[in-house]
């Protein structure tokens, strides 16, 4: 996996909180995910991860398997794992500051790149199951090693990432090379000792949680409580225990007794940041539940229902459809949820369950055009939502490569790029702007212009930094804030 | 050409379903469009019901979206119903959902497909390969014939035409219910209906051999819940 970083011209001061419309942007790393780079890179020397940058320009070398499908910092954004189409998971680790090298703060390099979901074919039901990675959330470390969930379709594995800078040396009964000596050649004892090796980072599956989803699971969240975590799919969430791999918990379940009547599925579950026994649902109609697993083992019955009331003005044959809720969020103070539907992004008050507190135009233009969308199929597109570390910028994305975020207190909100014909190394991030009708102004882009191949659907957002992470198709960019 | 004072409504997004009937009426061009709208729900309910495993919240959407035009159109009176009696070319070109959700291909070669068939099967071509809203004009054929039937048929039949319809949106679901069994014996028992349903998809047979537009409809009405599942199948095989 090769990592593209222009050497930066001057040193980038720590962040300050204040709002994301106000800051500037510039990109700080590009890494292209690609097999073939993947396969060059294990066989260099582990000292020189860096790859010539001619060669990760060439995107021929990009294919369908190297598409990103999720995005996740661990809990202190020191780590960063990506996974994609293809089943593997990248994991980026961020370069530690030195006195020499302040300008390569913030930079990520590749820190390790395993194959967590192969593809599979389910004999009974003649079905193929994708390997692609839905999901990955990490787990808070607790040692030395890292621990992370990764999801396709059917399954969930419990990957750990290890670090190995010893190795033992000086056996008994083999050499050097692991080959066994000939006994009668052994005349002395010795102990092995443990001598320093290239630093090696790999990655194992400590649990496999399997067989326990009909439907293609859409979430996973691990419980604040680390002994649990749940897993949804369009009709089921089930809860598992991490040392328990054949058994699990069904704790909402709305498969209608005849499949005729489903009108409904679930779309995203988290469980709430800091109380273990809360949850939140999200549907394809636009409603949030948030259960309480104290309440019953079967939480088909919510403690709260979060639905807006539709606006009789916008009204038309696509409302459900872009009512449907992609992704739900909770802040990380637990006192709000965010969900994402297809045209907005809504805060929404734990306490208040009639209405959004805040709503967020993402792509409002889009709304005249829902039928091309509902005909080119981008109108089931699932953009993600993620919230920054103090809960007052909020980020999604959108077409054309563009990407949003909203500044909950000055009510500002900035369009940005993430293309690298539009972005250099280190250089500030343009504000971009689709014009909706009239004149055209020179900078502007118009919606017939947008570039609906060109989605981002997966973003995230350091947890106490001004660091974000936002998928491209095969390519991750990293932009950091800089401060004026 | 619009009834003075009545706003001409953009079709995309921003109709209002509260406008009066007589509103409707005066702008063809939301009845074709709507029309179009759910032959497109059709045709992508059928196509995402050929893949081995669909993605179930955009089936849902997509069938919620189908049966709520549908709606809408038995409230303001166009929905038309076919009548069993009548096997007119008319009534026959007016169902066109039904009719791709009940072609085979084998007929077709055959070329035992009455002209109405080979001539819509064209228009359906050029729809599927053409933006589907803006190629008003074929849609426009193929609704020029509906006039001619009058309402009388459609306020007689119509919640009887609405259980049809619900039925071809259920037997979507209750083949997708198939393809996800939840319990061993569901497993078990499903293995045997699956793999001839597969079979039927790859080799373009059905059960049915009379696909008529009436027959489709009597076999609707006339389900019977021991061969549910082959008989959905048939209704729902897409040919082209």
């Amino acid at each position: 996996l090769g990592l593209c970083c222009a050497p930066s011209c001057y040193p980038v001061p720590l962040s300050s909180e204040a709002g994301g419309g106000e800051r500037s942007w510039i990109l700080v790393c590009w890494l292209l995910v690609s097999t073939q780079v993947t396969l060059l890179s294990m066989e260099e020397d582990i000292d020189t991860r860096k790859i010539n940058n001619s060669f990760l320009r060439d995107h021929s070398y990009a294919t369908e398997a190297d598409i990103i499908s999720t995005v996740e910092f661990n809990h202190t954004g020191e780590l960063l794992a990506t996974g994609d189409k293809g089943g593997r998971v990248v994991i980026f680790q961020r370069e530690q500051e030195s006195k020499n090298q302040l300008h390569r703060r913030g930079e990520y390099n590749v820190y390790s790149t395993f194959q967590s979901h192969e593809p599979e074919f389910d004999y009974l039901k003649s079905l193929e199951i994708e390997e692609k990675i839905n999901k990955i959330r990490w787990l808070p470390q607790q040692n030395a090693a890292y621990f992370l969930l990764s999801t396709n379709d059917k399954t969930v594995k419990l990957w750990k990432v290890s670090e190995r800078d010893k190795r033992p040396e000086g056996y008994n009964l083999k050499d050097e090379d692991g080959r066994l000596r000939d006994p009668a050649t052994i005349t002395t004892l010795r102990v092995p000792v443990l001598r320093p090796m290239d630093l090696m980072v790999e990655a194992t599956p400590r649990r496999v949680f399997a067989n326990a989803h009909t439907y293609h699971i859409n979430s996973i969240s691990v419980n604040s409580d680390y002994e649990t975590y749940m897993s949804a799919d369009d009709l089921r969430i089930n809860l598992w225990n991490f040392e328990i791999t054949n058994q699990s918990f069904n704790i909402v379940d709305i498969k209608p007794a005849n499949m005729e009547e489903l009108t409904e599925v679930i779309t995203a579950a988290e469980f709430h940041p800091l109380h273990c026994n809360t949850f939140v649902y999200s549907s394809s109609k636009g409603t949030i539940r948030l259960c309480d697993m104290r309440a019953s083992a079967l939480c088909d019955r919510h403690t709260k229902f979060f639905e807006e009331p539709e606006d009789p003005s916008n009204r038309s044959f696509f409302s459900e459809i872009i009512s449907s809720i992609s992704d739900v969020k909770f802040s990380h103070s637990g006192r709000y949820i965010m969900t994402r539907d297809y045209l907005t992004v809504k805060v929404w008050d734990l306490n208040m369950e009639n209405r959004p507190i805040e709503t967020y135009q993402v792509h409002d233009y889009l709304r005249s055009k829902l039928c091309s969308l509902y005909e080119n199929d981008c109108i089931f597109d699932k953009f993600e939502c993620v919230w920054n570390g103090s809960d007052s910028v909020i980020m999604t994305g959108s077409y054309n490569n563009f990407f949003r975020m909203f500044d909950r207190n000055t009510k500002r909100d900035v369009t940005l790029e993430a293309s690298r014909e539009n972005s250099k190394p280190r250089a500030i991030l343009k504000p971009r702007k689709v014009c909706v009708g009239g004149k055209r102004r020179k900078d502007e882009i118009s919606v017939d212009s947008l570039d609906f191949s060109k989605k981002i659907l997966h973003t995230a957002w350091h947890p106490s930094e001004n660091i974000i992470a936002v998928a491209a198709t095969n390519n991750l960019y990293i932009f950091q804030d800089k401060v004026n | 050409m619009f009834a003075r004072g009545i706003k001409r409504k953009c079709f995309d997004g921003e109709e209002d379903i509260e406008g009066t009937l007589a509103g409707f009426k005066a702008i063809p061009s939301y009845n074709l469009k709507r029309q179009s709208l759910l032959d497109m729900s059709l045709i992508k309910l059928q196509l995402c019901h050929m893949l081995v495993e669909p993605n179930l919240c955009r089936s849902v959407l997509i069938a919620n979206t189908a049966r709520q035009i549908q709606e809408e159109m038995t409230q303001d009176g166009t929905w038309q119903v076919i009548n069993a009696q009548n096997t007119g070319q008319a009534s026959l070109d007016q169902l066109a959902s039904s009719d791709i959700l009940c072609r085979s291909t084998k007929e077709q070669s055959d070329g035992k497909l009455i002209p109405s068939y080979s001539s819509f099967s064209k228009d359906f071509e050029d729809i599927q390969s053409q933006d589907i809203i803006s190629d008003l004009s074929t849609v426009t054929s193929v609704q020029a014939s509906r006039n001619p039937q009058g309402n009388v048929w459609e306020m007689e039949n119509s919640p009887e035409n609405r259980g049809n319809f619900q039925k071809s949106l259920d037997q979507i679901f209750g083949t997708l219910e198939n393809k996800n069994p939840n319990s061993v014996e569901d497993l078990f028992s499903d293995v045997d209906n699956s793999y001839y349903d597969l079979d039927t998809v790859l080799t373009g047979t059905m059960s049915n051999t009379k696909m008529g537009h009436c027959d489709v409809l009597e076999s609707f009405s006339s389900q019977t819940t021991t061969n549910s599942n082959i008989n959905e199948l048939d209704h729902i095989i897409l040919h082209f």
